[in-house]
């Protein structure tokens, strides 16, 4: 059986959710209480749900979700200020696809298109780019959100309209930091976990080092892993030994993918085109040195500038929607009262529900 | 958006594009943060371009550990 056949080999799976039981039933009954683990990443949460980890350790592991879903963090105000972008005359706006159903205090992009908007989805930054040197008559906005793993694609795709000398083609970026926001989720002091399942792809980027500070300041320790299901308990393997151990220092379980370092061409294709601001965090606020901000360099594509005056605040949140407590950790899906009814992904009330990295929309396909 | 996913090169038309293979899928991704990428090699791809190159004898070594783990609590219990 190839490598990556064996990381998802259901029979591996299953022998290794045993051990992993055993392990966790230990440390539960250790604790005196079910031992709680926060996955940061949405993709994570994703993944944990539909391998049914969830339910099959509930009662020794309670697993909660935290704030790794670049859709679900983005501001309101951010949404408000994509929507007005969308139903500009003459612009076509481009984002990924969990974008376009996010609800706003009045609209959608989703709407916006219904109603006539040019609202187009990609899978790529550089399709955006594409699409502004094949539509010279339109001004193309490529909405730019995503954590460490997506924001050298987008500094990339800028160095490539700027080669291409392109003065219909900007990006409204909304890109996040991961490692300020764990620093302010621990900081908070709000929510209390005995270990963090790190976000494989975005250290891919920063290197699990970055993370260093979770065990050194919040002494509760921290796994790297990736996204298959045997990358998954492993990870879940080291932290209940950790967390046994008392050993705070971050773990790198995803060798196979990510450096202790990082990508450091990756990190300098950011640093080129990006400046550290502040950003508005769904759930968190303003969360310091948190932001990636288009550089005075490519000035000339960054839309916040081209089009709007300034940044909006934050707007309104749904009435009644629970997605900021979710992105803390502080609740589970099911502890919201709108979580299946009315908020469903058909109609969701919030963007947790909507987006396929979204905690509600997770526990909402794997009840 | 965030969904990473391995994919086998097999073709590298120049130094900053590479076809890759994913379930049966031909396409294009930028390799320009990875280094140099030759036909065979496994790549992490998001968003149309390679995250980092795969490491398979690491994701080997990690799983034959853990054979060798569950055969000696087999044994043990055995
Ligand atoms: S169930 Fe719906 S309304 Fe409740 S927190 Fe989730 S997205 Fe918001």
């Amino acid at each position: 059986m190839s490598v990556l056949k064996r990381l998802n080999d259901p029979q591996l799976g299953r022998e290794m959710i045993k051990k992993v039981k055993e392990q966790a039933a230990q440390l539960a009954g250790h604790l005196g209480r079910a031992v709680a683990l926060m996955e940061v990443c949405g993709t994570h949460t994703m993944a944990i749900s539909s391998t049914g980890l969830r339910s099959l350790l509930a009662g020794l592991v309670e697993l909660r979700s935290g704030p790794g879903c670049p859709v679900c963090v983005t501001a309101a105000g951010d949404i408000e200020q994509m929507i007005a972008l969308a139903r500009m005359p003459g612009v076509t706006v481009a984002t990924f696809g969990d974008m376009v159903r996010v609800p706003g205090v009045l609209s959608s992009l989703e709407r916006e298109r219904a109603g006539g908007a040019r609202v187009q989805i990609v899978y790529s930054p550089v399709d955006a780019v594409a699409l502004a040197r094949d539509k010279p008559d339109q001004e193309v906005i490529f909405l730019g959100m995503g954590f460490e793993t997506t924001a050298p694609m987008v500094a990339l795709s800028i160095n490539q309209a700027n080669n291409l000398r392109l003065t219909n083609f900007s990006v409204y970026s909304v890109h996040k930091l991961v490692p300020p926001v764990m620093r302010a989720l621990l900081g908070a002091g709000e929510v209390k976990v005995d270990g963090l399942i790190l976000p494989g792809h975005v250290c891919a980027i920063t290197g699990s080092e970055a993370f260093a500070f979770i065990g050194e300041e919040y002494g509760i320790p921290a796994v790297v892993t990736g996204f298959t299901p045997v990358d998954i308990l492993d990870a879940l393997h080291i932290l209940l030994n950790k967390i046994q151990t008392g050993d705070n220092r971050v773990v790198n379980g995803y060798r196979w993918v990510v450096r202790d370092d990082g990508n450091l061409q990756a990190q300098s294709a950011i640093k080129n085109c990006f400046y550290l601001g502040d950003a508005i965090w769904r759930g968190f606020g303003v969360v310091n040195g948190s932001g990636l901000l288009i550089g005075e360099k490519f000035a000339h594509y960054d839309a916040m500038r081209k089009f709007t005056a300034e940044r909006l605040d934050d707007a309104a949140e749904p009435q009644g929607c629970r997605c900021g407590e979710l992105l803390r950790g502080l609740i589970s899906p099911g502890d919201c009262p709108m979580f299946g009814h009315p908020c469903t992904p058909a109609s969701p009330v919030g963007p947790c529900m909507v987006s396929s990295e979204g905690a509600c929309a997770a526990y909402y396909h794997y009840r | 958006m965030c969904l990473g996913i391995p994919a086998l090169v097999v073709e590298v038309p120049d130094k900053e594009w590479a076809v890759i293979e994913v379930e049966g899928i031909m396409c294009q991704v930028g390799v320009h943060l990875v280094g140099e990428v030759v036909p065979g090699d496994y790549l992490m791809v998001h968003a149309g371009f390679a995250v980092e190159k795969l490491d398979l004898a690491e994701a080997k070594a990690r799983l034959d550990l853990w054979e060798e783990l569950l055969d000696f609590e087999r044994a043990e219990k055995a």
